[in-house]
């Protein structure tokens, strides 16, 4: 649904974004995570035909960017960093405005349909201005929807809401997704990426990784399996380290810590030699890395690192 | 055209909305007409008017006058004189409209979801400008129409009534005074593109104001004669600033400039 090749972007000599290349498939949505400055938006802006490419090709939804944008526009949706809305019209006018640009046939149809989704029929007449602010995230996000794109993109949603307004705009994201539409959702909120994305590319002007969330965390921390023991203590980690395929033991507290290639093979050995050389197993879990660890490790210099310990 | 459409009516919707836009499309076409019909009433009923000679107009005005009674040529100078100043109508109402609509849509950060939709850099302007424009000639022709019949019952003689309402006026506002807004609006979106603040729009763009002040007093010097021919190469002039300045604005207003330049 998207496919990049090398896309590259320099403001004068600044460089934005660089070599980026990545596709994303139908019915995915895709976590676009990078720190500030990273060019995160200049890519999404790139990608929905409003500012040029230096170099490098992108499709969106089979239009070539650059040379077919007017289809580009008609086959996207974009939820902008700073998604303003016209605060002294009516979310109805709000929206009928965009339907007509963008030549809905059922204009008052879907912005009917839209305004019932929100649960905001009942205010349509009412100014935008008057709305909280995860109901105009949410507004806006509906305005990107009105033409039904085949590609939605949403710069930062939650980013600039409380929790209970950013949470009712996730909830609105999750719809989304459950209908199996494309989302390319550019996010600061690792939680919202963990939970909400189908795949996730860390970047910084350049792709750092891509690959399903799990499959980021396991790559950078193997699984690792946590043994809670009544009576922890060294010896329990020589057994442990002593075994095959076990590959770093650490004790915090009384855990063991263990990383292992195959854990639903390996637990119920490593449990059986614990029992058998005294240890009282009360737990047996596996540990979950936050993507926040594995977002660190990609974004962070070595140095940063270094601060962070 | 569609989408033209669309956005006028967006336009005037928001526009309208902000008090100050309502009172100058308001107050200043009220203002400006109700002046030259308080001036004729007074010249003419005050009856002093006829011992006005020819000598006492400046003498080239005298040429504008053929077969009129030195009352009634003073009374045709003054009223025209404010006529000129008619002429803020087709400058003041576009560029306060566009200042804010155009600013405004920066600053309710707008404008980038605005270029997201299938409507074309030209469609965009024309809506906007068009916007500006209409309202702008609407005024001023219905002012002048008010003026005119008022002038047809209170003016001293039907010479002047009818001199106020022959080809050089009627050019000036028919055809003068939306060359005129369009060169207005061009300003105004160039100067909205730099600037953050509505009124700061408005403001710079007022100084278009700077040449017709200028005929304005140039005319009460009597440096400046204003006959059919002036008008004519007023109107000719305006046609060429208008393409160039139209030519310009587009240019300036390219999607990628708008959202990485305009700050
Ligand atoms: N209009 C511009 N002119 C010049 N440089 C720009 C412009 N817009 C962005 N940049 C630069 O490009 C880089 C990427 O910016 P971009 O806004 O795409 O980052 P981002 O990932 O969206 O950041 P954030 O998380 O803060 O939104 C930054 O170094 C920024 O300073
Ligand atoms: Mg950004």
């Amino acid at each position: 649904m998207i496919v990049t090749e090398n896309l590259t972007k320099f403001y004068g000599s600044v460089k934005a974004v660089e070599g980026l290349t990545l596709r994303v498939e139908p019915g995915e949505v895709f976590g676009f995570l990078g720190p500030n400055a990273a060019g995160k938006t200049t890519t999404v802006r790139m990608l929905c035909a409003l500012i040029g490419i230096t170099s490098g090709h992108a499709s969106v939804a089979g239009y070539e960017v650059g040379k077919e944008d007017h289809q580009i526009r008609c086959n996207t949706g974009i939820l902008t960093e700073a998604p303003g809305l016209y605060d002294q019209l009516s979310a109805e006018r709000n929206l009928g405005i965009f339907a007509q640009l963008h030549e809905v046939e059922d204009v008052a149809g879907q912005v009917e349909r839209y305004l019932r989704m929100l649960g905001l029929w009942g205010r349509r007449n009412d100014p935008v201005g008057t709305f909280s602010k995860g109901m105009r995230q949410k507004l806006a996000i509906a305005r990107a929807l009105l033409h039904e794109p085949k590609v939605l993109f949403l710069d930062e949603p939650t980013s600039a809401l409380d929790p209970e307004a950013a949470r009712l705009v996730r909830t609105f994201i999750a719809d989304l997704k459950q209908e199996g539409r494309t989302i390319f959702m550019c996010t600061h909120n690792l939680d919202e990426a963990d939970r909400l994305c189908d795949r996730i590319a860390i970047f910084r002007t350049q792709l750092l990784a891509l690959d399903t969330p799990s499959a980021l965390r396991r790559k950078l921390y193997g699984r690792t399996s946590v043994f809670h023991l009544r009576n922890a203590g060294p010896k329990f980690v020589k057994i442990l380290q002593s075994t095959a395929n076990v590959h770093e033991v650490q004790m915090v507290d009384n855990k063991l810590l263990a990383t292992l290639d195959d854990p639903e093979k390996q637990n119920p050995e490593l449990v059986r030699s614990l029992v058998d050389a005294g240890a009282d197993v009360q737990f047996v879990g596996e540990l979950r890395r936050t993507l926040e660890d594995v977002y660190l490790r990609f974004v962070q210099s070595p140095a940063e690192q270094q601060e962070a310990h | 055209m569609r989408k033209i459409g669309v956005i006028i009516r967006k336009e005037w919707s928001e526009v309208f909305k902000n008090r100050f836009v309502l009172f100058t499309v308001a107050f200043l076409p009220l203002v400006l007409t109700a002046i030259p019909i308080i001036i004729l009433y007074s010249m003419s009923t005050s009856g002093d008017a006829g011992a006005i000679g020819l000598g006492d107009i400046p003498g080239n005005v005298n040429e504008l006058c053929p077969g009129m009674s030195g009352g009634e040529c003073s009374q045709y100078f003054l009223v025209s004189q404010f006529m000129l100043l008619f002429m803020m109508i087709p400058l003041m109402i576009p560029v306060t409209i566009a200042s804010y609509s155009i600013v405004g849509e920066k600053t309710t950060r707008t404008l980038e979801p605005l270029l997201a939709t299938p409507i074309s850099t030209i469609q965009l302007l024309a809506g906007k400008g068009l916007a500006a424009v209409i309202p702008a000639a609407l005024a001023s022709w219905g002012s002048f129409a008010i003026f005119s019949v008022a002038a047809h019952f209170i003016a001293s003689g039907p010479n002047v009534s009818a001199r106020l309402r022959d080809p050089l006026w009627l050019m000036a506002i028919f055809v003068v005074g939306p060359l005129m807004s369009i060169a207005a609006v061009c300003v105004a979106v160039m100067i909205s593109s730099r600037v953050n603040e509505p009124r700061a729009a408005e403001q710079l763009s007022m100084l278009l104001v700077i040449p017709l002040l200028a005929l304005f007093f140039g005319r009460i010097a009597g440096f400046v004669l204003i006959n059919e021919a002036l008008i004519m190469w007023m109107a000719v002039a305006l046609v060429l600033i208008d393409a160039g300045l139209i030519a310009l604005a587009i240019n300036l207003f390219q999607r990628d400039t708008i959202l990485t330049r305009w700050k």
